[in-house]
């Protein structure tokens, strides 16, 4: 080839180099699940494990999950029940989601309540985690009535900082004050909007479980 | 700051009178305000208007007149430029649909040649053992033809004398003699008898010789048949080569008919390749989801190059190195003549370049179908995750015919490659009609530029003289009035024909 061909070639070259070696933001998604085992909220399990299969489907190669319990201190590594980044091998990554729902169904089966709830520990928790993760898109997914109850001593008001965050509230059951007073329910989720949202995250809450196509 | 003083650009504006507000005098009203009576003032303007137009009519005329030349001659110009052009590139369009169609046709006489010169080795090598077959069989029905050849029995011309001398005997009264000849007789009656009895085999052993010469007689109709048929294939062969260099004398010759038998056989094969090409496109697209997807179990499912998933690449690649080696390998076999260096090279080599490129090809293909087979297996292992995550483990159990879609993907992504390497023969022909197809399109597009240029040409000259006429149209008192003045002695006339020239 002469010198006058070969010059296209190794613009276009170059140029291809050039774009495939372009840094691109990360395009993964990182969820981040935290399940409220305090009181009688523990019978709900069974609904967060639904909720956890059905994000696992959702979730592609080198998306990460994770699955934390919200206890007394939840912000805590030990308080996460599963990890997981998926493989890029589709059947490494199949093997990772059938262990992963195996390990949440031995946890479901086997945890026991807890006296107090720690969300807002299991939310800075969260975002440590995705944090590190440096996913794409990030999510929180709480599976909570959202009525926090912190044991003396802990304390709690660390400003969030939730800004590319989607904060997903869910099952949020109404207890049997807010049946008495509708404005407990209401304050709580005005409460938890307006922390996340001031923290630059977004809130969002899906109580029916059936709705579950738009979450992620 | 003086005027002088002002910086370039920065002059002051002059007073305008149109539509400044500020002065609070417009255009018009300055216009219609030179005498107290804006319609005397509107005629005395329009006096004076009609009046520097008439003078200046001359002038005019001859800019418009010279604008509409000279845009009427830079269209023409133009025009000629691109129909030359046109010209240029129908004339290299043409060489190269002869090129093309003399090459074509130097292959396909050579290929009746070769015909009929297998023809010739096969039927006519074996003419030295057919002419020997044909002289013995000839030979032999010669012999048992001379060996049938009837030998009748010796006429008895003694035996009227014996006859005659035994009547002699009786009528004399010799007794003696007449016993000597009925012995005589005796001996003749059964000589007699012998030679029949010979007669009778030798004409049995004629018989079975004759009958022996049928088969050879066939022999000899049936190998002569075969000739006939082997000199008419001949005959054909040579008549269609007749044609052939016929068709190849015309192509040389640079003949209309044979320029417009190629185009229209050029645009006939650009479609008919492009729609083989398409096919093909399809197959290689069935061939691509084939292995694309077990392909991120080898390189991984998330990993980029420039905003295309790796996995996707690493197909394509494969997909497009079997075709490259299908293309070598009809090459190789001179099937196609895409790359003249690889016909070029010598046999032995050719021969090496086709075992390696078939080599190359069937271990891809081999890599397809174990990439089909692990498809199978991901989609399987696939579903049953999600029948797990649905809750749903009875639909983890394979199905009882599983196998036969297993089987069927591994087939097809054995025998796609294979079947891709044949995309070199429509590509060949794409290519090849391309070029002209092109020249065609590129001639019909100069065309219709050298045509539109002429006409916008065309255009100005008379927009030119219609601006002429428009120019002439409020002059009509003065035009009339000098037509009056001037008497017709036909000097008026060469200026109306300047005007419409």
């Amino acid at each position: 080839m002469s010198a006058r061909g070969s010059l296209p070639g190794a613009v276009l070259l170059a140029l291809l180099l050039a774009v495939g070696c372009t840094p691109q933001a990360p395009v993964n998604h990182g969820v981040y699940m935290l399940l409220d085992t305090s009181g009688t909220y523990r019978q709900e399990l069974d609904k967060a494990q639904q909720i956890i299969r059905y994000t696992l489907s959702r979730l592609d190669a080198a998306d990460s999950f994770a699955v934390a319990r919200i206890d007394t201190g939840s912000f805590s590594e030990k308080d996460i029940v599963a990890k997981t980044t998926l493989d890029d091998r589709p059947s490494t990554m199949n093997r990772q989601k059938r262990q992963f729902a195996e390990t949440v169904g031995r946890f479901v089966e086997a945890t026991q309540s807890s006296p107090y709830t720690d969300i807002s520990g299991g939310l800075l928790q969260a975002v440590e985690f995705l944090n590190e993760k440096d996913t794409g898109r990030k999510t929180v997914l709480i599976f909570s009535d959202l009525k926090e109850d912190l044991e003396d001593g802990y304390v709690r008001d660390v400003p969030f900082e939730l800004a590319g965050f989607d904060v997903i509230a869910l099952n949020v059951t109404k207890l049997r004050s807010d049946n008495v007073d509708p404005n407990e329910y209401l304050g709580r989720l005005g409460e938890w909007r307006r922390r996340v949202e001031a923290a630059g995250g977004n809130f969002r809450v899906i109580n029916d479980l059936d709705g579950l196509e738009g979450m992620l | 700051m003086t005027r002088a003083q002002q910086p370039k650009g920065c002059l002051a504006k002059p007073p305008v009178y149109g539509f400044d507000y500020d002065s609070g005098v417009t255009t018009m009203q300055f216009l219609l305000g030179i005498t107290p009576w804006p319609v005397v003032s509107a005629l005395l303007w329009l006096v004076l208007a009609v009046t520097a137009l008439y003078f200046a009519r001359s002038t005019a005329h001859s800019a418009i007149a010279a604008a509409a030349r000279t845009l009427h001659r830079s269209f023409r110009l133009a025009s000629a430029a691109v129909a030359r052009g046109e010209t240029h590139l129908r004339a290299r369009n043409r060489e190269v649909l002869l090129a093309a169609g003399r090459e074509a046709k130097e292959r396909v006489v050579e290929r009746e040649f070769d015909r009929v010169a297998d023809s010739v080795r096969k039927d006519l090598g074996q003419y030295a053992a057919l002419h020997r077959a044909l002289s013995e069989s000839i030979e032999r029905i010669e012999t048992d033809h001379r060996e049938a050849v009837e030998v009748p029995p010796d006429p008895p011309g003694w035996v009227s004398a014996v006859e005659a001398v035994a009547k002699i005997d009786t009528r004399e009264g010799r007794v003696g003699v007449g016993n000597v000849l009925a012995d005589i007789h005796k001996s003749l009656v059964k000589a007699h008898g012998e030679a029949m009895n010979l007669y009778r085999r030798a004409s049995r052993e004629r018989h079975r010789l004759l009958h022996a010469m049928r088969p050879e007689w066939r022999g000899v109709q049936q190998r002569l048949e075969q000739v006939g048929k082997s000199v008419s294939s001949l005959l054909e062969r040579s008549t269609a080569i007749d044609r052939h260099m016929q068709e190849y004398e015309d192509i040389v010759h640079g003949r209309d008919r044979a320029v417009a038998i190629l185009s229209s056989s050029s645009l006939v094969y650009f479609f008919v390749s492009a729609l083989v090409l398409a096919v093909a496109i399809g197959g290689a697209t069935i061939n691509f989801s084939l292995i694309a997807r077990p392909m991120a179990e080898m390189v991984g499912g998330t990993n980029l190059i420039g905003g295309f998933r790796t996995a996707d690449i690493a197909a394509l690649v494969i997909i497009m190195v079997e075709i490259s080696m299908g293309l070598f390998l009809m090459e190789s076999l001179r099937i196609t003549r895409l790359f003249p260096v690889i016909g070029a090279l010598p046999d032995k080599t050719r021969v090496r370049m086709i075992w390696i490129t078939f080599t190359i090809l069937f271990l891809l293909a081999s890599v397809e179908a174990g990439l089909a087979y692990m498809r199978e297996v991901l989609l399987q292992d696939e579903l049953a995750t999600s029948a797990l995550l649905r809750g749903d483990g009875d639909a983890t159990l394979p199905g009882e015919f599983l196998w036969i879609t297993t089987a069927a993907q591994m087939g097809m992504g054995f025998i796609l490659p294979f079947a891709l390497t044949f995309v070199a023969i429509p590509l060949e022909t794409f290519v090849h009609s391309l070029r002209t197809v092109l020249g065609l399109a590129a001639i019909g597009l100069l065309r219709f530029v050298a045509l539109t240029l002429r006409v916008i040409g065309n255009a100005c000259r008379y927009l030119g003289a219609l601006l002429r006429s428009i120019y002439d149209l409020p002059l009509f008192i003065p035009l009339w009035l000098e037509q009056r003045a001037v008497p017709d002695d036909g000097l008026a006339r060469p200026k109306r024909q300047e005007v419409t020239s």
